[in-house]
């Protein structure tokens, strides 16, 4: 029994972490690739072009 | 596990980046800047009596550190972002018994690429600066559907059971039937050769660095979970 409910939690957890994986990696992709607040995108403007993101 | 996850991204990502933004710099950025020099006017391509042609000469890619210095560190934010959001699919897939190897990683790093650059890039090219396209939103919104409905798509082709590998087709082929948004005009003012080069170029970095991402995920995750 104590086994079982160690086991649901362990796989809670990790899909709890994959999905803070993935919200963490759309965050860092909105400031590097989508944003359009001037000073991110003069920063990160040759990098855009060269990954062909869609921003301006 | 999520500590794994999130450290073997961060270091994929960093890595990843670095790489790609080496390989920009020898390929890539050059062009870029050459490029730059028609978006200013600094060249003009069609100088004298309409005449199309001028001089090929990539410029210095000079001492504006600070500009260059932004390159690299936004590369590795952009891989580290894509290097999280694979790795937790590469663990997803793991858990459901599609063990992860550096080789296998190596597979996802190019269906990342044919994801996230090939099929969109198919719809709208890498441009150079000065070019102009039509309003941002809808490209985005075109953009990231592609990307989305292509993943969906690869992943079928990976996992799916028997006949629902085909559905596949039908999603690869929408975002290219629908189409994405452009003007009714071409604004163009770099020399066509110079525009496909450029385009060319970054889709061979991109794959570079996505199938380093790839392996480099899965390389430095498998390690971390010896340990």
């Amino acid at each position: 029994m104590t086994t079982q409910t160690a086991t649901i939690a362990r796989s809670d957890n990790s899909a709890l972490g994959l999905a803070i994986a993935v919200l963490a990696g759309v965050f860092l992709l909105f400031a590097s690739g989508v944003a359009q607040a001037t000073v991110l995108h003069d920063a990160a403007h040759d990098q855009r072009h060269a990954m062909a993101f869609p921003c301006h | 596990m999520t500590k794994n996850l999130l450290t073997s991204a961060v270091l994929a990502g960093v890595a990843a980046g670095l790489i790609a933004a080496l390989l920009q710099f020898m390929f890539v950025i050059p062009h870029l800047m050459e490029g730059e020099l028609y978006e200013t006017g600094a060249r003009i391509h069609f100088a004298t009596g309409g005449s199309t042609q001028s001089e090929r000469a990539q410029p210095s890619i000079g001492t504006d550190f600070a500009r260059h210095v932004m390159t690299v560190a936004f590369n590795m934010i952009t891989y580290t972002g894509y290097g999280l959001i694979l790795l937790a699919l590469m663990i997803f897939a793991n858990d459901k018994g599609h063990p992860l190897t550096p080789r296998s990683g190596l597979i996802w790093g190019v269906a990342g690429f044919i994801a996230v650059q090939l099929a969109p890039g198919i719809g709208q090219p890498p441009v150079l600066p000065g070019a102009i396209g039509s309003e941002v939103g809808p490209r985005q919104a075109w953009w990231a559907m592609t990307i989305i409905v292509t993943a969906i798509a690869l992943a079928l082709i990976a996992f799916g059971k028997g006949w629902i590998a085909l559905l596949s087709i039908p999603l690869l082929l929408a975002p290219h039937i629908i189409g994405a948004p452009y003007l009714d005009t071409y604004f163009g003012v770099a020399p066509p050769e110079l525009s496909a080069r450029f385009a060319a170029l970054s889709f061979g970095t991109a794959l570079a660095g996505w199938s380093s991402l790839g392996f480099l995920c899965a390389w430095f995750w498998t390690k971390a979970d010896e340990a």
